[in-house]
């Protein structure tokens, strides 16, 4: 069972990062922390016309934590707002909604869906998408 | 299979009290490396509470009844045992509490209230469990006071000499852990103590993970407080103690207010009950006090200098096969050490660790322990700690060292 959580290409995300950096001229920036584990992620992303462009993250964490949010970060380049309201509640309900196929194209994020099978590691790969989320909320209620 | 450890400790015998070590975990027989979280239960522990359930529950105190009458009895009598376990001098001087958290926010209450004002100063540890930090904060914060705190040396080592420039005559109180929950370091309470005493300054010791693994006597610390958990000592949970001279306690007001700490109440005045129960508001957790009486009863048959051996080489052990690994490293290098290893696996982070152990049945705990302070001393978010009881083999040791290999393996 090991492997099908570790799998090579989740190892990848978390040894190698692409979108591992601060994004300067991030116009939604989040900051979470499980107070549990002591997990930390800040997610940063540029929406330009409606259309996010860029996203990045910087993470103090497990693996999970970081694979799901390199991956979350190539994932919702070039979304529009209902595109990401749509992926993040996709990837959220493939983690805790019924056992189903997701019904967008999560990609390679589907691969996370094993982490069903580890209960107390959901919240690790849920953290950086509740960040986004959230992020994503305090932006929107700014003029 | 009979294995016994080097000293001859019937370890196998043991774990036959154990119900719970018999289990398959993932396929794989339970290596329990986590009891420094919470200890596992004898089947005499067990059997205690459900003979207390079905035979003789009623209320204490109060009752005129036949079964009242026994629960009292064994209730008073459980505390009696406990309070010799620890050597307290006299029973009322040991109060029931749900653990160590209650106990240190019993003291830091009642204590606090009457002795601790603004600027007055607290020392504690930079090697402390959040239960013996937040509850002084809080003081802090409601009095004005000021915590101090001892540094520690790379290896976890209390530096004595800073502990000893911190004590001034605002010092009020010292709340030190006796053996860290981390780093596994055993502390110089004794010398702790008598330090501060030379300066007039009572001194709390946080006996937690202390009390399972090495022999406490509290007249030989000569410590004014001292607390513990059951949970962690063979017992239920819920159950703890906070033992305190009585010099102290009959100068404390209560902590809660209720039934059974009161002697008279009127609506113009209250009378306290006395020691201890001016301390033990409301019902107590009466199967649980029975649970950990037995738990005690339990653990002095092992014989708690022949557990203390025994541990001892499995720390030995384990601290020769991990630190035999290439790419792990051992946190917490204190001379005086017992219960436990705090490790890292290069590359790989301690939740990651905890997942693939657990895949293997080897049960540890992974994250920073409730002592976020200690591991920003260290630069660390998370550590992984194997923590140890008597009812450990030299095997699981071998089994745990598996495990890490194949860590190594996933995240080669
Ligand atoms: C050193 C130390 N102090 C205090 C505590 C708190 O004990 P409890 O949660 O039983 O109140 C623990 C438990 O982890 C501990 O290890």
């Amino acid at each position: 069972m090991t492997q099908d959580l570790y799998r090579q290409v989740i190892l990848a995300h978390y040894r190698q990062p692409a979108n591992r950096y601060k994004l300067d001229g991030a116009n939604v920036a989040g900051y979470s922390h499980n107070p549990l584990c002591g997990d930390e992620i800040s997610v940063y992303a540029r929406i330009d016309s409606g259309r996010l462009t860029e996203a990045s993250f910087e993470a103090r964490g497990c693996s999970i934590v970081q694979a799901s949010a390199d991956m979350m970060a190539d994932c919702v380049r070039g979304q529009t707002r209902a595109d990401l309201d749509a992926t993040i509640t996709a990837f959220e309900s493939m983690l805790e909604g019924p056992d189903e196929e997701p019904d967008v194209a999560l990609g390679d994020l589907r691969l996370l869906r094993e982490v069903r099978k580890f209960p107390v590691r959901i919240k690790c790969a849920l953290l950086p998408w509740k960040t986004l989320r959230d992020a994503l909320g305090k932006s929107n209620s700014q003029p | 299979m009979t294995q016994m450890s080097k000293n001859g400790f019937p370890v196998e015998r043991i774990r036959e009290d154990f119900p719970i070590l018999k289990q398959l975990i993932h396929g794989r027989p339970l290596v329990y490396l986590d009891s420094a979280a919470t200890s596992q239960k004898p089947q005499s522990v067990i059997d205690a509470v459900v003979r207390y359930y079905r035979e003789e529950n009623a209320n204490i105190h109060r009752g005129i009844h036949y079964l009242s009458e026994r629960a009292t009895a064994d209730y008073e009598a459980a505390r009696r045992h406990i309070a010799r376990f620890i050597n307290a001098p006299d029973p009322r001087e040991t109060i029931f509490v749900r653990g160590t958290t209650e106990a240190i926010n019993l003291v830091a209450h009642s204590y606090g209230r009457r002795f601790i004002h603004a600027d007055d100063e607290i020392v504690i540890s930079a090697m402390e469990h959040h239960s013996n930090i937040v509850p002084w904060q809080l003081l802090c914060e409601q009095t004005g006071a000021k915590l101090r705190v001892i540094p520690i040396t790379d290896d976890g080592e209390l530096i004595v000499d800073a502990y000893a420039k911190l004590l001034n005559s605002r010092t009020r109180l010292v709340s030190v852990v006796h053996v860290s929950n981390v780093l596994g370091t055993i502390n110089p309470v004794k010398r702790l103590v008598e330090m501060a005493h030379s300066m007039h300054i009572p001194v709390l010791l946080d006996g937690a993970q202390a009390v399972p693994h090495v022999p406490v006597d509290v007249q030989d610390l000569d410590c004014d407080f001292y607390a513990f958990s059951g949970h962690k000592l063979f017992g239920p949970t819920g159950i703890g103690l906070l033992y305190g001279k009585t010099a102290w306690l009959d100068q404390m007001p209560p902590f809660q207010g209720g039934g059974d700490m009161i002697s008279t109440v009127s609506f113009e005045r209250t009378t306290y009950n006395s020691l201890p129960y001016k301390f033990e508001a409301g019902t107590p957790n009466i199967a649980g006090t029975i649970g950990l009486g037995a738990a005690v009863d339990y653990f002095q048959g092992v014989g708690v200098e022949a557990a203390a051996r025994h541990e001892h080489d499995l720390l030995d052990y384990a601290t020769e096969v991990l630190a035999a690994i290439p790419g792990v490293r051992l946190l917490g290098n204190a001379p005086e050490k017992t219960g436990c290893v705090s490790f890292l696996v290069d590359g790989v982070h301690a939740h990651d660790v905890g997942t693939i152990l657990d895949q293997h049945g080897v049960a540890i705990r992974a994250g920073h322990h409730c002592a976020m302070p200690l591991m920003e001393r260290y630069g660390l978010a998370a550590t992984a700690r194997a923590s140890f009881a008597f009812y450990n083999t030299l095997d699981e040791i071998n089994v745990l060292a598996e495990a890490i290999d194949e860590v190594k393996e996933v995240f080669s």
